[in-house]
């Protein structure tokens, strides 16, 4: 049994039991941080805070919201809306950064990939962080069926009857995720535990993941340089701050953190106050009624791009290309065949291929919200096909790329 | 090492930007009929030419013209010849009480609607006489002498009983234009008046009852029941109301919502009272928007001065 004294203060008592000086060493003083990172680094923390607005913001709705399907749209429209004192506010907060929380993680993604942040060492990182967006993905959807408007239905109609689509026709599985034929009382029962519970408690489990695997390989940098991270720790501590390539993570790197984190919240606050209706679905207004189909069925921004390479193929062919698009950015690291892990820019092809990925995808984004008619249709097609090319293709860029 | 921050913070910015006007502003456009405001106008109809008698509108308002024969007008102690559910079981619709029509209905429209009721609610293909479809309201033919003159003789009485612009509430534009057709469950509104609250559940039972066979009538006559509009303000928009009251077929060619003949005034009422359902927070919102937008602003610049005082050793 390990030996513990009188303790000589409350941090003597906390660290014999907990260490918590050496967790705080591990986890924030000597955490080193290359010190060339630029502010997309600081997206990381962003999510967090926004993660965090989230929850608390949950939390207070979850006490007037009801799960009932003749409840549902009055206890959020009516109860949450008008009668409980800032309500609304508990409400735009939630809405819009559950939009939000999507332009970040693009916005990370893409950071990912543009430095080659998922490779040497990274991978694990990677899936973490792919993992967040499928599981985001799951709670994003299943909180847009609890106000039981119209697109809550319909979407929830639409999405759970792919499965039931072309070869598949797993018409069981439909009805078993929905616990009924239709969307009804035990489908929006099921999906606000997924929502509250299940899938809140996987986020939280998947974030701590994400943490631990980014210790041990540190994040990269704006350069891709190789940081002797023991030899520039030494130098720092030893005094000699500004020679040293690398910084504390508290508070060195998380005053700019935080300072990136106020300019979001400004942006995030301005939408929560002034231009919240692209978060909030105008249609989703409307209260659920199975007899009447809106005109135009979309789902929220950021499922856009995948929701339109299932559109503009035959159902099979779609469903095949819309399986790909779920899975293909988990294999990156894999399909990335260069060992370089530098910026795209003194990459080559990799450059092109990044950006053309990046166009494509907002392509996408856009033709997945415009009805499926003529010119959109075919600028559809054309994307979807890209984004299917572009993929099958990185392996071949990247396999004759030059090591840098 | 030069700062690459703002050429990023730039490329971010635009491509959020652009994805944003994609799916937003440019995809609704392309979503959604846009049709301009007419400014409540009414330009098909003919402009009254001639200048009311009062007191010859009222005698025939209350006599020849027939109007109450269907219509009350309780400001005048002209009571309802049948209860609202009774009403609509006859005509599919409760004729309005006409105590306030000066004031919420356009003067021109008032005058087409006096002699062509179809005509002035854009409702013919719906009510074709030449077919046998007769609209519920019927047509004044004129009480023997110049009909311009007797129709602007009852508009000018119809104007002289209402209250003024200034003393119409949203509460009442709504309930006039729109209330015998549409609920607005969030108001406790319902389209035989506002739900009283009963000491004993067999009455507010009984209410109920009435609303639904009122709803039933209704539903016969319109095709469908008209919607609860509670939070309309909220699924759709200002500009969207406002066009569509002005003339539902110009969105929905074939629709059974009659044009309603209110005036600019009215319309803004209207909306007005669909904002005090569906977003009664918004005053609070701005308000406290404006004090968040303050506190973050000072948050972000401590943090600011924060970081560069840290940062000031790494350099
Ligand atoms: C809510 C979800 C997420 C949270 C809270 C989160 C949080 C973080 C944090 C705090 C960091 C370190 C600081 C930074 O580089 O920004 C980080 C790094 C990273 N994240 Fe995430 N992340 C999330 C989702 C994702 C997703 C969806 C991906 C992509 C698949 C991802 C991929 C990465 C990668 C590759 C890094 C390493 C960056 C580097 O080494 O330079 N993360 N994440």
């Amino acid at each position: 049994m390990a030996h513990f004294t009188k303790a000589t203060s409350v941090k003597d008592w906390l660290n014999q039991r907990l260490a918590v000086e050496k967790v705080e060493k591990v986890m924030a003083s000597e955490y080193w941080i290359p010190k060339n990172i630029n502010f997309l680094w600081a997206m990381g923390m962003v999510l967090a805070i926004t993660f965090a607005l989230l929850l608390v913001s949950g939390i207070f709705l979850l006490m007037y919201y009801q799960p009932h399907v003749d409840l549902a749209f009055d206890s959020v429209n009516y109860t949450i809306m008008r009668e409980v004192d800032f309500g609304w506010l508990w409400r735009n907060i939630h809405g819009v950064a559950a939009s939000v929380v999507f332009l970040v993680i693009y916005i990370h993604m893409f950071t990912g990939i543009y430095y080659g942040s998922y490779k040497k060492g990274r991978e694990m990182i990677w899936i973490s962080g792919m993992l967040l967006f499928v599981t985001f993905s799951a709670e994003a959807f299943s909180g847009y069926m609890l106000p039981w408007g119209q697109m809550s239905y319909w979407a929830g109609m639409v999405i759970t009857n792919i499965f039931s689509l072309g070869g598949l026709h797993m018409d069981g599985l439909v009805e078993w995720i929905r616990g009924d034929y239709v969307p009804a009382q035990a489908f929006l029962s099921r999906f606000f535990m997924l929502h509250v519970l299940l899938l809140p408690l996987a986020i939280m489990g998947l974030i701590g993941l994400h943490f631990a695997a980014l210790r041990i390989p540190h994040v990269n940098n704006q350069d891709g340089e190789e940081i002797d991270f023991d030899a520039e720790s030494k130098k720092y501590l030893a005094g000699d701050k500004a020679g040293s390539k690398v910084m504390r993570f508290a508070n060195d790197f998380m005053s700019k953190d935080m300072m990136v984190v106020g300019i979001f919240l400004i942006f995030f606050f301005y939408l929560v106050f002034y231009n919240y209706s692209f978060a909030l679905d105008p249609v989703n207004f409307d209260p659920a009624d199975m007899l009447k189909t809106p005109a135009h069925i979309y789902p929220e921004w950021y499922f856009l791009w995948s929701y339109e390479i299932l559109r503009p193929f035959s159902v099979n062919i779609g469903l095949i290309a819309f399986g790909f698009a779920q899975v293909i950015f988990v294999l990156l690291p894999w399909l990335d065949r260069s060992p370089n892990a530098v910026p795209a820019s003194r990459r080559g092809a990799f450059s092109v291929w990044f950006w053309l990925l990046l166009i494509d995808m907002i392509v996408l984004t856009a033709m997945g919200k415009l009805p499926p008619e003529g010119i959109f249709s075919t600028i559809g097609l054309v994307a979807a096909l890209a984004f299917i090319v572009l993929w099958i293709a990185l392996p071949f860029i990247t396999m004759n790329e030059k090591k840098v | 090492m030069k700062n690459k921050e703002p050429l990023i913070l730039v490329v971010v910015v635009a491509f959020t930007l652009l994805t944003y006007w994609l799916v937003e502003p440019y995809a609704h456009s392309v979503m959604h009929k846009h049709v301009e405001s007419e400014n409540f106008a009414y330009a098909d109809l003919a402009p009254i030419s001639k200048t009311g008698n009062v007191a010859n509108g009222k005698e025939l308002t209350m006599g020849a013209g027939g109007c109450t024969g269907c219509h009350s007008i309780t400001k005048e102690g002209v009571p309802a010849g049948m209860d609202p559910v009774t009403a609509a079981g006859a005509y599919g619709v409760n004729p309005p009480d006409l105590s306030e029509a000066g004031v919420v209905y356009d003067a021109k429209f008032l005058a087409d609607l006096i002699k062509n009721p179809a005509h002035a609610l854009k409702v013919e293909h719906k009510f074709d006489a030449a077919k046998g479809q007769m609209h519920p309201m019927v047509a004044f033919y004129g009480a023997g002498g110049d009909i311009d003159q007797e129709v602007a003789d009852m508009v000018a009485y119809l104007q002289s009983i209402a209250v003024t612009k200034e003393q119409l509430t949203p509460k009442m534009a709504y309930e006039n234009a729109c209330g015998r057709c549409h609920e607005m469950r969030y108001e406790n509104w319902t389209q035989i008046g506002e739900k009283p609250s009963f000491k004993f559940e067999k009455d507010s039972l009984a209410f109920d009852i009435q609303v639904l066979e009122y709803q039933e009538s209704l539903t016969k006559y319109m095709g469908k029941l008209p919607p609860d509009l509670s939070m309309y303000i909220r699924s759709r928009n200002e500009h969207f109301l406002s066009t569509f009251i002005e003339n539902p077929q110009a969105h929905l060619e074939g629709t059974a919502m009659p044009r309603v003949g209110v005036t600019a005034d009215t319309a803004h009422k209207v909306i007005e009272h669909m904002a005090d359902s569906g977003d009664t927070k918004r005053d609070e919102r701005a308000s406290v928007g404006m004090n968040v937008m303050w506190y973050i602003l000072i948050f972000a610049i401590f943090a600011f001065l924060w970081k560069r005082s840290v940062w000031k050793e790494l350099h």
